[in-house]
């Protein structure tokens, strides 16, 4: 499999709006669904769509990135015909690092030129799908569009924000809003942007001549009525996860077999880096319910409508419900924490009570003990 | 190339023909074991945690499993520029060749891949045991005592050890005298088959075992016979810690079931010791509103409708509503469908157990097993199946 498409996973610009969950990470590395980061669904859907070489335009917070990507060897990007890249801002002046994607496509020309793909798909890291970029290849060449935007008919975001789009009877985005404004439609942008590398070039140069360095609040919105920008509708399964709301809502959706039955196996599987964690263990004393468990996990007390990441301790007597807890969380003797996130590495105390509320979850710092 | 000090010999080319139905197209050391990892997986993290890092390991028996399982042993951190994983079948030469006739034939075979390495030390060992050990330990105390060959040894009760070769030591733990297997043991120390030879001591003994024609090959029925009998320095070096043969079908279950427990004896979960082994990519598995579970182990992947008590569940396996599981080990990707319940029992990978289905009797000490890939239609009772 080696598809003609170049991917690029673009984290120019991604929303930070979740409190200290992006405190020391980026969006695209923000734990999510028991043992993933939410960049794993992207790079797994491209991967499993046959793109073999993938761009990730990182801007600021990337530590966690480039250790979660590594050599790319877990989503199978590390052989001689194929390759991740991670591409932080180059630039000498470090207010330039805050301009806008364009600008540093630009300064990154060099892996566009050197890439034989014809096409390029432009995507961020942030809509939680599994999406099979072949067909929407086909469906670009068969519409004799210039652009073609993956977008989603949806009413319902969680708390998630996205752009809005109306498009006329043959699918031709006739407009294009940010996710505040009045545009009276269901139907979302996924943000995934398909193209000739040849018209990115273009598009780069064009618009940094004229002072603009935004692919779509400048280039593609305000180029509607000159090129032909397409839609194209995804119908599986979409969480738009950019704020600490739909963080929550979106990760208890998980618990609807029927939605991680679509998302973690349709059309492929979901890759992410993989640990050496045994099977969870459950104690004798152990109840769960409703709840998905990462390998790594020992379970002596309750768990209930929760997720619980690699190496979470529940101690005897505690009770999980509606919660996460991410990576190594200790969660003590006797303890309640309900419609609670736990980042990495906290530890709750033998006989505390932890409560939020479903609107707004009570989020715990990494490494906190409480 | 560079020396090394130690090149490790990891004998796995066992049929396992005690497994029954579970090695019918796999050889011993890539049968399943703990809810993700194969046996093999244990020996070769020792060695990564004991420092080794150049192993052969030997195969014959229906090796397609095994081979793809290892790949080039990056699981183990064995794909090394230097030494790493070598996997060493047996080959034909320009005299005609032949399989490894026995364990001290398979590594008077592969002389020429020991010698590439120049080491003062071989380690032999083999891909059927579960335990964790640290072989730096064990040469330490071979240097210490000067020892020309080191035996590890475990203390077992006096009742078990006719099935050990059972050594004799002195005061200082030389080894004076052997017995493979006595009806009448004498001496409850058991050979873990886990040898730390001086490689020139070891290369003299294999060429003149393999001279001799009378002789089987085999490190316990002829290697360490002669070698006592010269009176080569053997030490023994006495293990604490969990070790288990996994040879048959109960000890097999057995071991399954030594990791349950709220303080098992082999503890899955020490982070200095990590198993290491090829992680399938699953997601985390989903314990249902009508799921009880407990004193198990649950692997990524599963999907629990039912109940499953003091059991192991591998990845990818479903429990339908209402179906119960019991004292059990259910390997990678069985479907158990509604209403069955399940005994004591040991259900080969992508088994398809159907809904009403009864295996294994609660009243019964006996472990049932069932096939890979087997198929059992809905309603059935099966006891003891092979």
């Amino acid at each position: 499999m080696n598809s003609n498409i170049l991917g690029v996973i673009n984290l120019i610009h991604e929303a930070d709006e979740m409190e200290t969950l992006t405190a020391s990470r980026c969006l695209a590395t923000v734990p999510f669904g028991a043992r993933y980061r939410l960049i794993d669904f992207m790079l797994s859907s491209m991967v499993n769509s046959g793109i073999s070489k993938v761009a990730v335009f990182a801007q600021t917070k990337y530590r966690s990135l480039i250790d979660h990507l590594g050599s790319g060897k877990h989503w199978d990007l590390h052989h001689r015909q194929s390759g991740l890249f991670i591409l932080p801002p180059v630039t000498d002046d470090v207010n330039e690092i805050r301009r806008g994607d364009l600008y540093h496509f630009y300064q990154h020309r060099d892996y566009f030129t050197r890439s034989s793909q014809e096409y390029v798909l432009i995507t961020r890291s942030h809509m939680i799908c599994n999406i099979d970029f072949e067909e929407l290849l086909v469906s670009h060449k068969a519409s004799g569009a210039n652009i073609t935007v993956i977008c989603k008919k949806q009413n319902d975001l969680l708390g998630g924000k996205a752009r809005k789009v109306q498009v006329d009877e043959k699918g031709r985005i006739t407009s294009m809003q940010d996710h505040y404004g009045r545009l009276n439609t269901d139907l979302i942008s996924m943000e995934m942007y398909l193209m000739k590398k040849e018209l990115l070039l273009e598009i780069v140069d064009s618009s940094l001549a004229q002072g603009q360095d935004h692919l779509v609040r400048h280039a593609i919105m305000s180029r509607l009525d000159r090129l032909h920008i397409q839609s194209y509708v995804y119908e599986g399964y979409l969480g738009v996860v950019n704020t600490l709301t739909s963080y929550y809502q979106n990760s208890m959706q998980l618990l609807r077999p029927e939605v991680w039955k679509s998302l973690f196996f349709e059309p492929g599987p979901i890759y992410t880096k993989v640990k050496d964690e045994p099977p969870a263990r459950y104690a004798e004393g152990a109840k769960t319910s409703n709840s998905l468990v990462a390998n790594g996990c020992i379970i002596e007390g309750t768990v209930i409508n929760s997720i619980l990441f690699r190496g979470v301790h529940v101690r005897k007597g505690a009770v999980v419900r509606n919660s996460i807890i991410m990576q190594n969380g200790i969660v003590g003797e006797n303890s309640i924490v309900d419609h609670v996130i736990l980042d990495k590495d906290v530890t709750v105390e033998r006989s505390r009570e932890l409560r939020g509320a479903e609107v707004s979850p009570f989020l715990a710092t990494k490494r906190k003990v409480i | 190339m560079g020396r090394k000090r130690m090149v490790a010999m990891l004998l796995a080319g066992g049929e396992g023909k005690r497994l029954g139905v579970l090695t019918k197209d796999l050889a011993k050391p890539a049968v399943h074991f703990g809810g993700k990892y194969r046996i093999i997986d244990f020996t070769l993290s020792n060695c990564t945690h004991s420092g080794i890092d150049t192993i052969g390991v030997l195969t014959q028996y229906q090796p397609l499993v095994l081979n793809t399982y290892l790949g080039i042993g990056s699981p183990w951190g064995l794909d090394r520029r230097d030494g790493g994983m070598a996997i060493l079948p047996p080959y034909v030469k320009q005299k005609g060749g032949m399989w490894y006739k026995g364990t001290a034939n398979a590594i008077y075979q592969n002389m020429g891949f020991i010698d590439r390495y120049d080491p003062d030390y071989v380690l032999v060992i083999s891909g059927d045991h579960i335990y964790t050990m640290d072989y730096e330990l064990m040469l330490q105390e071979h240097e210490e005592r000067g020892a020309d060959v080191t035996i590890a040894c475990i203390e077992v009760s006096l009742k078990e050890a006719s099935r050990f070769g059972i050594m004799h030591v002195d005061d200082e733990g030389m080894i004076t005298a052997f017995e493979e297997k006595p009806k009448v043991p004498t001496s409850n120390l058991a050979s873990m088959g886990i040898y730390i030879f001086s490689w020139p001591v070891l290369q003299k003994y294999l060429i003149r075992d393999e001279a001799n024609r009378g002789s089987s090959n085999d490190f316990g029925k002829d290697i360490i016979p002669a070698m006592l009998q010269d009176g080569v320095r053997l030490n023994s070096y006495t293990f604490k810690g969990y070790w288990k043969d996994v040879g048959t079908l109960e000890s097999l279950w057995e071991a399954n079931m030594d990791l349950l427990s709220e303080k098992p004896v082999l503890d899955l979960n020490d982070k200095n010791w990590r198993i290491y082994s090829v992680n399938p990519n699953r997601p985390a598995h989903y314990s249902a509103a009508t799921a009880e579970i407990y004193d198990s182990l649950i692997t990524e992947g599963c999907i629990v409708e039912g109940l499953v008590h003091r059991s192991v569940l591998f990845y990818g396996v479903q429990v339908g509503v209402d179906s119960e599981v019991y004292e059990s080990v259910i390997m990678p990707n069985v479907k158990i469908g509604k209403g069955a319940r399940i005994y004591k029992a040991i259900i080969g990978e992508n088994a398809i157990i159907e809904d009403g289905v009864v295996i294994g009797d609660p009243n019964k000490e006996s472990v049932t097993v069932i096939g890979s890939d087997e198929f059992v239609a809905a309603n059935q009772s099966l006891q003891e199946v092979e």
